[in-house]
Order: C-alpha cells, then sequence, then structure tokens
C-alpha cells in the first residue's frame, strides 16, 4: 500500500467512518426502515442539541479543562426561555436574554476555575447540580407550551423541499467555524498549546487564564443555543429538558479522538463520533431497546474510546522493555 | 505544588511543606468544630422560626434519612482520599436496591442471602470502576461517568419498567429499618459503627496512612514503594462495598424500590463530603467530617421541608454548596500557604 494510504487509515476519523459504516450496516439488518431519508433526518434532527454543546466542550477539553455543567445549563435555558414566554415577553426578546444567562452561567465557571484556581471538575459537578437546581426553582413541575408555529418549525422542521433539518443548518455553521478557528488561527493554536503544556504556554505569552474563561462562556452560550433548540423541537419548555445528556455529549467528543489530558483532538473526529453515537442509538431506538438501557452502550463506548488507545499504548510500550530488563525485576 | 516539593527538597521547603500539612490537619479539625457551629444555628434558626422542628422523633427523621447517604459517603471519601471521585455510587446503590428487592419479591433467597448477594454486587461493581481505573488508567472522572450510566442502564435492563413494593417485601426485611438497638433505629446505628470503623482505619492503619499519602502527593508515594494503584482499586472496591450496603438497605427503608431509584445520590454524596471538609485534591479529610456533612445538609433539607420553602430548592442548594466548600477549602489552602511561604523564606 502507498504510504499516504496507510497513514490515513491508521487516522483515528478513519476508524471512526469505518464504525459509523459498521453500525448503518449493524442498523439496516435490524430494520428495514433504518435506511431511509426520513429516518436518517429523524436522527439527525434528535442529536443537534448534543452536537452544539460537544463543539465548546472539545475545545474545552483539548484546553485540558472539562465542563459536566452544559446538559443543565440546557435545562435552565429552557426553563428560563418557558418562563419568560409564559409572562408574555416577546421571543425576539427571550431568546437574547437566554443565552445572555447561559454566558453568565459559562463566565461563572470560568471564573471559578480560573481565577480560585479550582479544579473544572468540581466546579462543573457542582454547576451541574446548580443550575439544574435553578431550572426547577424558576419552572418547578411546570411544562410551558403554546410556542408559535414559526418557532416550533424551526426545531421540528425541514429547511422546505429537502430532508435538511432546520438545526443541522446551524450546527453545520458553527462546525465550520469551529473547524477555521482551531484548526487555521492562532487562537486554535492557543488552545492547544495551553492543553499540551499550560506553564510554556503561559511562559510563551498567551493569556491562558482568558482563553479558558472565554471557552467556559463560549460553552455555556452554546449549551443555552441547544435549551432554545430543544425547547422549539418538543414545543415543551422543562426543567428537566437535557438530563443524561452529558454522557453523548462527553462521549462524543472522547470517542472523536480528544485527549482527555488536553492538546490532542479534531473537530471533524468529534462531529463524526457524535454521528457514530447517534446511528447507534438509532439502530437500539428501532430494535426496541428504551434510551436508558442504551445508555449502557453508550458508557461503555465512552470508557473504551479512552481505555483503547492507552492500553494499546502500553502494550506496545512494554514489548520492547520486556527484552531489556531482565524478568526478576520486571515482577 | 506537590510537584514542586520533588523538584526543590531544600530544607526550607520541605519544612514549610511539612507545616502546610500540620496546618491543613488543624484547619481540617476546625471544619469540624466549624460544620458543628453553623449546624447548631441552623438548627436554632429553624426552631425558633418552626418549633415543630425541634423535636426528638424530627432528629430521629433526620438522622434516618442521612444513614442511607452517610454509609455512601464513607465509601466516597475513601475514593476521594486518593484524588479520585466516585460518579457511580447512585447506580450502584440503584442497581443493588433493585436487585436485592426482586430477589426477595421473586423468593429466590432469604433475607440473609439477598443482602449477602446484594453487598457482594456492589463489591463487584466497585471492582469493575476500580480495573477501569487503576490497570486501563482511565481517569476516574470519564470511568464513573461511564458507569454511572451503564450501571444505571443495567437497572433498567433488569427492572424492565417492574417495581418492588413493601406488599412483595417479607417483614423480616422491612423489618431492619422500622427495628431499633436500645431505642436507637438499626439503621443510624449500623451507619454510625460503619463510619466509626473506617476513621478508625483510616486514621491508624497503614493502608489508611498510605491512602492519604497517595492523595497527597501520587509520584512520592510512587517513590517511597507504596502500591498505589492497588490501593487505588481497593478504594474503589470499598466505595462500591459502602454503596452496596446502602442499596441493600434502601428497600427496607423505602419499601419500594423502581429503577430510578437513588439517582442523583452522588452530587448529594459529594456535597457531603466536600462539605465535611475532605479535600477534593486529595490527602485530607476524615469520614467523621464527611458525616457531619451529610448531617448539616439533611437538616438543611428538612428544614426546608418544615419552613414550606420549595424543594425544588434542595438540588441548586447542593449545587451551591458544593461550589462554596471547595473555594473556602481553596482560599485557606492557599492563606496559609502564602504565610508558610514566607517564613520559610526567612
Amino acid at each position: 500500500m502507498r504510504p499516504w494510504a496507510i497513514a490515513l487509515l491508521r487516522r483515528w476519523e478513519s476508524l471512526l467512518v469505518l464504525a459509523f459504516v459498521a453500525f448503518v450496516v449493524l442498523g439496516s439488518s435490524l430494520s428495514p426502515y433504518f435506511v431511509s431519508g426520513s429516518n436518517f433526518s429523524d436522527l439527525t434532527s434528535n442529536l443537534m442539541e448534543k452536537a452544539i454543546m460537544a463543539l465548546p466542550l472539545a475545545l474545552i477539553i483539548i484546553a485540558g479543562e472539562i465542563d459536566l455543567s452544559v446538559e443543565s445549563m440546557l435545562g435552565l435555558s429552557s426553563a428560563l426561555l418557558g418562563f419568560t414566554y409564559a409572562l408574555g415577553w416577546p421571543l425576539w426578546l427571550d431568546v437574547p436574554l437566554v443565552l445572555a444567562v447561559g454566558g453568565a452561567g459559562g463566565l461563572l465557571n470560568g471564573l471559578l476555575v480560573t481565577r480560585a484556581g479550582l479544579p473544572s471538575l468540581v466546579v462543573t459537578l457542582g454547576t451541574l447540580a446548580l443550575y439544574r437546581g435553578l431550572a426547577s426553582v424558576v419552572l418547578g413541575p411546570r411544562s410551558i407550551s403554546g410556542w408559535p408555529e414559526w418557532f416550533t418549525n424551526f426545531g421540528f422542521g425541514d429547511i422546505p423541499g429537502t430532508l435538511i433539518p432546520w438545526p443541522l443548518l446551524v450546527f453545520a455553521a458553527l462546525a465550520v467555524a469551529f473547524v477555521f478557528v482551531l484548526h487555521r488561527t492562532w487562537i486554535g493554536r492557543q488552545i492547544y498549546a495551553i492543553g499540551k503544556n499550560k506553564e510554556a504556554a503561559r511562559y510563551a505569552g498567551i493569556n491562558v487564564a482568558r482563553v479558558k474563561t472565554y471557552l467556559f462562556v463560549l460553552s455555556g452560550v452554546l449549551s443555552a443555543l441547544a435549551g432554545v433548540i430543544l425547547t422549539a423541537r418538543f414545543s415543551s419548555a422543562r426543567a428537566d429538558n437535557g438530563q443524561g445528556f452529558v454522557l453523548d455529549t462527553v462521549t462524543s467528543v472522547l470517542l472523536g479522538g480528544v485527549n482527555i489530558f488536553g492538546g490532542e483532538g479534531t473537530i471533524v473526529g468529534v462531529v463524526l463520533a457524535i454521528f457514530v453515537i447517534g446511528v447507534l442509538r438509532n439502530g437500539l431506538t428501532l430494535a426496541d431497546v428504551s434510551p436508558d438501557t442504551q445508555s449502557v452502550a453508550v458508557g461503555a463506548l465512552l470508557i473504551l474510546s479512552v481505555a483503547g488507545p492507552t492500553l494499546v499504548r502500553r502494550i506496545s510500550a512494554a514489548r520492547p522493555r520486556r527484552q531489556l530488563t531482565n524478568p526478576v525485576s520486571n515482577s | 505544588m506537590s510537584v514542586r516539593a520533588i523538584d526543590s527538597p531544600t530544607s526550607s521547603a520541605l519544612a514549610g511543606r511539612i507545616g502546610l500539612e500540620r496546618t491543613l490537619t488543624l484547619v481540617a479539625r476546625l471544619r469540624e468544630v466549624g460544620i458543628l457551629l453553623v449546624l447548631l444555628v441552623v438548627v436554632a434558626i429553624v426552631s425558633i422560626q418552626a418549633p415543630l422542628f425541634f423535636s426528638v422523633s424530627n432528629f430521629e427523621q433526620i438522622l434516618l434519612n442521612v444513614s442511607l447517604i452517610a454509609v455512601v459517603a464513607v465509601g466516597q471519601t475513601t475514593v476521594v482520599l486518593t484524588r479520585n471521585v466516585d460518579l457511580s455510587v447512585g447506580s450502584v446503590v440503584g442497581l443493588v436496591a433493585f436487585v436485592t428487592g426482586d430477589l426477595l419479591k421473586e423468593h429466590t433467597l432469604d433475607v440473609p442471602g439477598a443482602i449477602a448477594v446484594g453487598c457482594l454486587l456492589g463489591v463487584g461493581l466497585g471492582a469493575f470502576n476500580g480495573l477501569i481505573i487503576a490497570v486501563a488508567r482511565v481517569p476516574a472522572i470519564v470511568a464513573t461517568l461511564g458507569t454511572l450510566y451503564v450501571y444505571r442502564g443495567l437497572d433498567f435492563l433488569v427492572a424492565g419498567g417492574k417495581q418492588v413494593s413493601a406488599i412483595d417485601l417479607p417483614r423480616g426485611y422491612l423489618g431492619i429499618a422500622s427495628s431499633s438497638v436500645l431505642g436507637v433505629p438499626t439503621l443510624i446505628v449500623a451507619a454510625a459503627l460503619i463510619a466509626l470503623v473506617a476513621a478508625y482505619l483510616l486514621r491508624n492503619s497503614g493502608v489508611g496512612r498510605e491512602l492519604y499519602a497517595i492523595g497527597s502527593n501520587p509520584a512520592a508515594a510512587e517513590v517511597i514503594g507504596i502500591p498505589t494503584q492497588r490501593l487505588i482499586f481497593g478504594a474503589f472496591v470499598v466505595c462500591g462495598l459502602c454503596a452496596g450496603i446502602a442499596g441493600v438497605l434502601w428497600g427496607s427503608r423505602f419499601g419500594s424500590v423502581n429503577a430510578l431509584a437513588a439517582s442523583g445520590l452522588e452530587l448529594q454524596v459529594i456535597a457531603a463530603v466536600v462539605v465535611g471538609g475532605v479535600n477534593i485534591f486529595g490527602g485530607s479529610g476524615t469520614v467523621v467530617g464527611a458525616v457531619l456533612g451529610a448531617i448539616l445538609l439533611a437538616t438543611i433539607e428538612n428544614a426546608l421541608r418544615i419552613l414550606h420553602l420549595s424543594e425544588f430548592w434542595l438540588l441548586a442548594i447542593d449545587g451551591a454548596v458544593i461550589l462554596l466548600a471547595v473555594a473556602t477549602d481553596a482560599a485557606i489552602r492557599g492563606y496559609f500557604q502564602r504565610i508558610l511561604m514566607r517564613t520559610g523564606r526567612r
């Protein structure tokens, strides 16, 4: 084989394409409805909120941090949108307000991580509880419906004459922007540098705290946007919207080849992983497996996506060493 | 900070480090006193607002609610001390609770048998976490986020929409929660015993000290010959066992179990642990502190109910409390570190 072909095959993204094809084949054997335009359209529109949240999360993990609070920010945004809409406020006011609250929530995460020096894992675990709690404080057990038709159409409908859901357009635009910023600009290079070696990045003149804070703000805003889209798609604002989304979002980032310790990963990989998980879940749904049980497969995928490469690296690193050292000291 | 201590083993830095550890132990002690004070203030305020609150039966109710969470918090403390975290505890409690209840419902096993199987299941689930973390070296946060959903999914798979109700359960099993030892409910006694044994072992046994050593400086612990990964594996097994015990008692306490039992419990447990002064970076904190943290949170929860404040606040309070506790810890730590660095230089 040509060297470039071998290099292409050895890329993580190629594995993801193979996994995608494998799941499509598996899915079509499970149900005759699997391979159809309308099923792929449904499958895609089911994914978009998680996909939109996965993009900023990828940057945050590449920068060496994590944000577990995204699903709760989605819930808080949905609850706030419902609350303000029920007050009779117009949507053109509600939506920017909700996005601003998302940004503020992200800013709180960012400041606690960068200024107070707390680990993002604990901070966002705390805000995972806090934002979901605030969502239920705002809306209680109510569910707000009666949205204008153009709004629910945006969430649920396709672009006229096609099978492309509107939210896919939003996601595609965002994904292109993320690819450009991460892989083609100095901002992206700063993010990689911070994730590879925070101290070195700081000495190279990168304002690590500021970049990280912006990333958390971005994550908050896009999670709130995901909340708006989910509300439109379900035509219902509820405090528990998006509960459990953190699993799929984190899994798609790590399965997408982003290194959990930071410094490595591509947006293309993440986008592929989002669709791999989507196809897997859709296939299982058509096979009558409940969403909660599907999470067994996604959770296993999450663990494997981190354990797999580590184990392979350890095994291949252990092999030559065994020949050099004597077996007694090796045990 | 910990890395710097190895890189530059100058005597002043070392003295500063030892001084820091001592001060932090002192701070942890003060923390326990602090929680007690906050607890007294909460009790005083609520008692004035609602005299109903200040009664033996209500305090017993609070402690009953705490007992299961406290047992899980003991296991979580063991894990957090080693600079790890177990997010799957809620799912372990739920899965064990359902399996135990189902075994009793179908009369597959008698009460002691079902309890033993439940505890063993907890150990097995904890060991699986431990393997992923200690052998496959997956960061605990990713591993247990995965198993949080894997174990909950298995729970749904086993339950299949069914539910175990009090009618299905033998009296001998339900009696555990309603019985009492010398006038004190058995659950409270059991939780107190587990916490005391764990507190003693962590404080006085060699393995206990080694767990602290791993948490305060993993690299140094490895250098002095502590089997780091094996002990981390062990900590997750202990955490699984504790969650298993809580799961076994769950059905007895609440009478009915469905596939959603104990979901979200991990956030309450982690809140209790960090409020109790267990350092989320590992290496310091006590089981007694974690249990006090659980009691404080349960008291606040009970007070909200009695004062007829919306219970929708509960989750938000848990979250705010986690943030407040870790931020306070970091501030105190930073303050003493600055003081010690100044004196170390002199």
